[in-house]
């Protein structure tokens, strides 16, 4: 037994230490794998070993190989034993060990409960500190649960070292174990006034994050923060409080009046600091929150700018800090933040903002383009989009040119198409994308050229003419074509030049153009595209040489297409094989008929005739369902597959996606599949109506006859060339600025004919100043796809055409309640019609959400009082300033108004929206019986600035029963209880025919209606809820087939009646 | 509804600092720490991807990037990359601070630290670190209780770490 133990001690004196591993390494760098292994081999014999110090080297070589990317999980075990020595030295290492090698999933952890408890209570502090610290890394919710408790203790420890890492840790605990947070938070808040300013950070620090998840339940702690504020001088600490209270300031707007003078006096305490910046920091995040002084705003805001513009920080302390382009950075980040509460003072900055798009550094520039689009209007739109133009020109790296690209469009595109004032500009500088080499985005180009061309009407003259063109130079896009992304721009060409032939001024170079042989190598869907527009394009010219006497034109077309046509019908693809066979035969016929000197043209453009009208995406709903037509029900059995290929999102531009989907389909069978092929191959070859064997189209088109005697000269170029016959969007920027000055003129004339007109004796010169937006009338008008059908929607465009600034505010307002959103037809969808729907001044949201204001101690003193958020939407172009809410309170239901207000006044919104903007405000109401539920009137009062009108909103305020209940969570033993006391009365209630898996069911109930599943067995499942008032609200949902059954109990009859009636109502409208 | 579905993203986000990484000009991993529980695949992916990102950007670049949906901060000492990714919403240059008060902490330790400092003994840069933050949060602001608290430990550690033979016992 010595002689072991004497031996183990020798051979460890030559044994590799961490040291001799590394520089080890560091000699074996050209086989560094294979001297690993051996030294793998070697920690592996050391494992085994019982001396604990061999051990522990071991193990503190494996976590540097660990680092280098090794798997060293089989050592686990291993690490446990080194964690579980009693000698600090090694348990460090031990500690260290695991908490680099540990995860979620590693077993043995269920091992280290005892091992860790143990340290925790260690006399050393070091030992607990460090197993602290090491469990924060791996804590699991296992873990988080057995150690709460004795965690929690060590926050009152005796040495402030080990109360700091107790609360950092139970941050980590909470997020693990979400039960413990109710007990430990007496304790943490205790924490904050800590003697140790350590621990005091720590537990701002934990208070923090957690008010940042859930800020209405930490609101009581803000005067509490507000002295710590006023008093701390630890920037870490005043930083967080910050941070807290930008959290805090919008549930509670008056803590937003009182932080300004505070956070004043750290502006100045802190000048000369490099904190400066972080506290600015903390100010944009406040006023992101729309609640704060402009004055601090614009402070902060132009120390940051003052620095960004002199490329200097202001402060020589941080200058050596903080790089040049650290502080255009964040000059950029902040303008962004506070761009939309003060668009104007960024706007002043376009210059400056232009010129990042320069900078070398990626970060800069593409935060430097988020700007941008916020930044644009009617009257700098064009000279942004040129500069833009420029950069793409220059860019290089294919992600930023598709960045810029997309942003180009974006900004263009935004809020409908709002900035545009001349779609001629538009569609040329779309065209000009179409020139960029490699672009992924050729179906974003594609989607507007078709947009634009459908709902601008005027434009289409024009657009058909530069799709003509495109499509003639097609041979310049295509120059590579299977990864060229920019060929689906043709896809949109030949459609526009199709459906508006009308307007071709050659229509038979365009048809020659879409039957060349090199279309057969686009991709498939493009080409059946072509094939079905050059139908229509035939059908046009038909109809345009009706009525010559001379037919011979009129059939040499249809020679064309007959000759022309074969090469599409051979096509692989079979969405172009079957369009051109059928259109092959078609005009075929119509050639005998020609032959014959019948007049077939009007029939022909019957087939494609109708005009395409725009469709808002609400308009299918309006067509109501036929009787005893089930949409949910299958109309055959559902295959056993699911054909995911069927339910592509973007089902006109396929292109990118099935392939993802496609292989997984199959490799399933891929055996079957070639067994099919083969079969289907067989009975081709006895089928006579099959085309035997089909050459691939590629090489139709070089044995197609006469085809090969021309000498074609394939045209690929690296350099994009011009389109020839292309505009240059840059003109337009100067046929713009003609325009505008030609209205100015105009306009300026008539001004003055009025003014001499009313007083011919003065003849004063007057200048109109610079134009405001309002002045620059577009050149054109987009459809705006209202909610209303197309109709209407031309009488609305009437309307906006003459431009009368006439404030007959036409007011719509939504109501949502959030639990109800879906039966409403999708909150969101409707939202998104809100904001379509320009002819509407004003739009308002009202998000009713009752919520009891929580008070983590459990006092349920406040359980008679809902919060309703509502958010404001100003749609209008006006500013709308001194709103005031009110409600006609019921007996039941009071709006809290402060003291010494009538029952019948207002509450003032506590701020006022410009336009476009969108804020929200809180209003407690106090409720006595929560059993029924209730409508309130109400009525909203404000000014519109423009015309200092008064102007008044009416809505309703819907309080549904279960807005009155709390997601409570229960647990089965607990609930067995319950149901067992006999105090409940129950109710049940049935649903038919609801089609959804039995979870998703579950799933809504606890969604809309604020239940927690308590236990589910099966196709079975009870669940809990709670009011506010402490009802307590059992439920057991049973469901066979289609029909769902829920057995209900409550203690208080009415509450449940009126529950179970909503739970129906979600489901009938499902 | 939407309110409540931002709501609960934000339970699925932790804490402050996701990770702290620090590799040198040759793309070699010099320490790890992360504070997400992440999968060893994962951890190697995101490291390789990020290392290649920083390390093609320029000298006089700034110090933040936007890299999938987080926000990379990170700072050049000498030969020695120091990179923390935070959220959306956190402070760049709270966490320039962190970084740059981690390398105080190892300059004051090792005495003008070098990378070699930081290979040989690269468990002391982790227990400095770990003295430092403690689950991404700073838990100690001050440089000095810092230093003390190593020091301290270290001297538990030296006082035992010499094994000595037992024929000298």
């Amino acid at each position: 037994m010595a002689l072991k133990i004497v031996k183990g001690s020798i051979d460890r004196m030559f044994d590799k230490n961490l040291q001799d591993l590394v520089r080890g390494i560091r000699n074996h760098k050209e086989d560094e794998a294979k001297y690993i292994s051996t030294c793998i081999d070697e920690i592996k014999q050391e494992l085994k070993q019982d001396n604990i110090a061999v051990k522990a080297n071991a193990v503190c070589k494996l976590t540097y190989l660990q680092m280098l990317g090794y798997d060293v999980s089989w050592a686990a075990f291993n690490i446990v034993e080194v964690m579980s020595s009693s000698k600090f030295t090694y348990k460090r290492i031990g500690y260290l060990a695991a908490s680099q090698c540990f995860h979620e999933n590693t077993d043995v952890i269920m091992l280290t409960t005892n091992q860790i408890r143990k340290d925790l209570s260690s006399p050393n502090q070091y030992d607990t500190g460090v197993a602290l610290t090491g469990l924060s890394c791996f804590v699991t919710p296992d873990l988080a649960r057995d150690l709460a408790n004795d965690i929690m203790t060590l926050m009152s420890h005796t040495k402030p070292y080990i109360r700091k890492k107790a609360v950092l840790i139970m941050y980590k605990v909470f997020l693990k174990y979400p039960e413990s947070l109710r007990p430990a938070f007496p304790r943490l808040k205790e924490k904050l006034e800590d003697p140790d300013p350590g621990v005091q950070s720590a537990a701002v620090n934990v208070i923090c994050e957690l008010a940042r998840r859930n800020p209405k339940n930490y609101l009581s702690l803000a005067p509490l923060f507000f002295k710590l504020m006023t008093s701390s001088t630890n920037n870490w600490v005043l930083i967080k409080i910050i941070k807290l209270f930008g959290a805090l300031t919008p549930l509670e707007p008056r803590l937003g009046k009182k932080l300004i003078e505070p956070l004043t006096n750290l502006i100045h305490r802190s000048f000369s600091s490099r904190v400066l910046i972080f506290i600015c920091f903390g100010f944009f995040k406040l006023a992101h929150k729309k609640s704060f002084s402009d004055v601090i705003v614009s402070l902060c805001y132009i120390t940051v700018l003052i620095s960004l513009s002199s490329g200097m920080p202001n402060h020589s302390a941080s200058s050596v800090f903080l790089r040049i382009s650290v502080v255009k950075y964040l000059g950029l980040l902040a303008m962004s933040k506070i761009l939309k509460t003060h668009p104007k003072s960024v706007q002043s900055h376009k210059d400056l903002i232009l010129q990042c798009l320069d900078d070398k550094d990626e970060s800069i520039r593409l935060r430097a383009l988020d700007l941008l689009y916020g930044m644009v209007s009617k009257k700098n739109l064009m000279e942004i989009v040129k500069k833009l133009m420029i950069h793409v020109d220059k860019a290089e790296g294919t992600t930023y040119r598709d960045e810029l690209l997309t942003k180009i469009i974006d900004i263009c595109s935004q809020s409908n198409y709002q900035y545009i004032t001349n779609f001629e500009w538009y569609i040329s500088i779309l065209v000009e994308l179409t020139r960029l080499e490699g672009t992924r985005h050729g179906h974003l180009i594609a989607s507007q050229m078709l947009d634009v061309a459908i709902r601008v009407k005027a434009i289409r003259v024009f657009a058909v003419a530069q799709m003509a063109t495109l499509l003639d130079n097609a041979h310049l896009l295509t120059g590579n074509m299977q990864r060229n992304g920019i060929c689906e721009v043709l896809y949109a060409a030949a459609w526009i030049c199709g459906e508006f032939s009308e307007h071709l001024e050659n229509p038979v170079q365009t048809l020659e153009a879409m039957l060349r042989p090199k279309v057969a190598t686009l991709p498939g869907h493009i080409q059946a595209v072509y094939v079905q527009n050059a139908a229509k394009l035939f059908a046009t010219i038909l109809k345009n040489q009706e009525g010559n006497t001379d037919s011979t034109a009129a059939q040499e077309t249809s020679q064309m297409m007959i000759d022309r046509l074969p090469l599409f019908v051979q096509s692989a693809n079979l969405e172009v094989q079957e369009r051109a066979s059928c259109i092959l035969q078609l005009v075929k016929y119509i050639q005998k008929l020609q032959q014959k000197d019948v007049e077939v043209a009007e029939e022909v453009s019957a087939l494609f005739a109708g005009e395409l009208n725009p469709v808002a995406p609400k308009a299918q709903k309006k067509v109501p369902v036929p009787e005893g037509l089930d949409l949910d029900a299958w109309i055959n059995e559902p295959p056993s597959e699911s054909e995911s290929e069927d339910e592509q999102p973007k089902a006109i531009f396929t292109k990118e996606e099935p392939k993802h989907s496609r292989p997984r389909h199959t490799e399933v069978d891929e055996k079957e599949l070639a067994r099919r092929r083969e079969a289907r191959k067989q009975e081709q070859a006895n089928n006579p109506f099959y085309i035997k064997a089909s050459p691939s189209s590629q090489k139709v088109y070089q044995e197609a006859p006469g085809v090969e005697h021309i000498p074609v000269v394939q045209i690929d170029l690296s350099v994009p060339l011009k389109v020839p016959g292309l505009p240059m969007s840059d003109q337009y920027v100067k046929l713009e600025e003609e325009r505008r000055q030609k209205e100015r003129a105009e306009k300026k004339k008539k001004e003055k004919k009025k003014r001499k007109e009313k007083r011919s004796g003065r003849g004063k010169k007057h200048d109109s100043g610079p134009e405001s937006e309002e002045d620059i009338t577009p050149a054109h008008v987009v459809d705006i796809v209202t909610e209303e059908m197309p109709e209407k929607s031309s009488k609305h465009k009437k309307k906006k055409q003459k431009k009368e600034k006439e404030e007959k505010e036409k007011k719509k307002k939504k109501k949502h309640h959030h639990h109800h959103h879906h039966s409403d037809g999708g909150g969101e969808e409707s939202v998104q019609n809100g904001t379509v729907e320009e002819e509407e001044p004003l739009t308002f949201l009202v998000f009713p959400l009752p919520r009891k204001v929580c008070d983590i101690q459990g006092n349920l003193q406040d359980g008679s009082q809902v919060v309703v958020s509502v958010i404001f939407e100003n749609k209008s172009d006006s500013f709308l300033k001194s709103m005031e809410f009110n409600v006609l309170d019921s007996l039941n239901s009071k709006l809290q108004r402060p003291e010494g207000s009538g029952p019948h006044d207002g509450l003032t919104v506590p701020f006022q929206l410009p336009p476009g903007v969108s804020n929200e405000a809180r209003f407690v109401f106090t409720v006595q019986s929560i059993v029924m539920p209730q409508k309130l009137k109400g009525t909203l009062t404000f000014i519109v600035k423009d015309s200092s009108t008064h102007e008044k909103l009416d809505f309703k305020l819907h309080f549904t029963c279960t807005s009155y209940l709390i997601t409570t969570p229960c647990y089965s033993d607990a609930f067995a209880k319950l149901l067992e006391s006999g105090d409940l009365k129950s109710s049940s209630v049935r649903l038919e025919g609801v089609n959804m898996p039995f979870h998703h069911l579950l799933a809504r109930i606890c969604f809309h209606h604020h239940f927690s599943v308590v236990e589910r067995i099966d196709s079975c499942a009870s669940m809990y809820s709670r009011s506010i008032q402490g009802h307590h609200v059992c439920l057991l949902v049973k469901t066979s087939g289609q029909t769902v059954s829920i057995d209900a109990k409550c203690d208080e009859p009415t509450l449940l009646g009126n529950v179970l009636d909503e739970i129906k109502q979600t489901f009938s409208q499902c | 509804w939407r309110r409540n579905h931002r709501n609960t993203s934000c339970v699925i986000m932790s804490n402050n600092m996701q990770f702290m990484l620090l590799f040198s000009r040759q793309g070699k991993l010099r320490l790890q720490k992360w504070y997400v529980p992440l999968s060893d695949k994962e951890k190697k992916k995101i490291t390789r991807e990020l290392v290649q990102t920083v390390l093609a950007r320029k000298p006089k670049m700034c110090s933040f990037l936007e890299w999938r949906d987080l926000k990379i901060v990170y700072k050049r000492y000498a030969s020695l990359y120091f990179c923390c990714a935070i959220e959306d919403q956190d402070n760049e240059l709270i966490t320039l601070e962190i970084i740059h008060r981690y390398v105080e902490l190892l300059d004051k330790y090792f005495g003008s630290v070098c990378e070699l400092d930081i290979i040989f003994n690269f468990e002391k840069a982790y227990f400095i670190l770990d003295e430092f933050l403690l689950g991404g949060e700073a838990q100690e602001t001050s440089k000095k209780n810092v230093l003390k608290a190593i020091e301290q430990a270290d001297l538990l550690q030296e006082v035992r770490y010499v094994i000595k033979p037992p024929w000298e016992q």
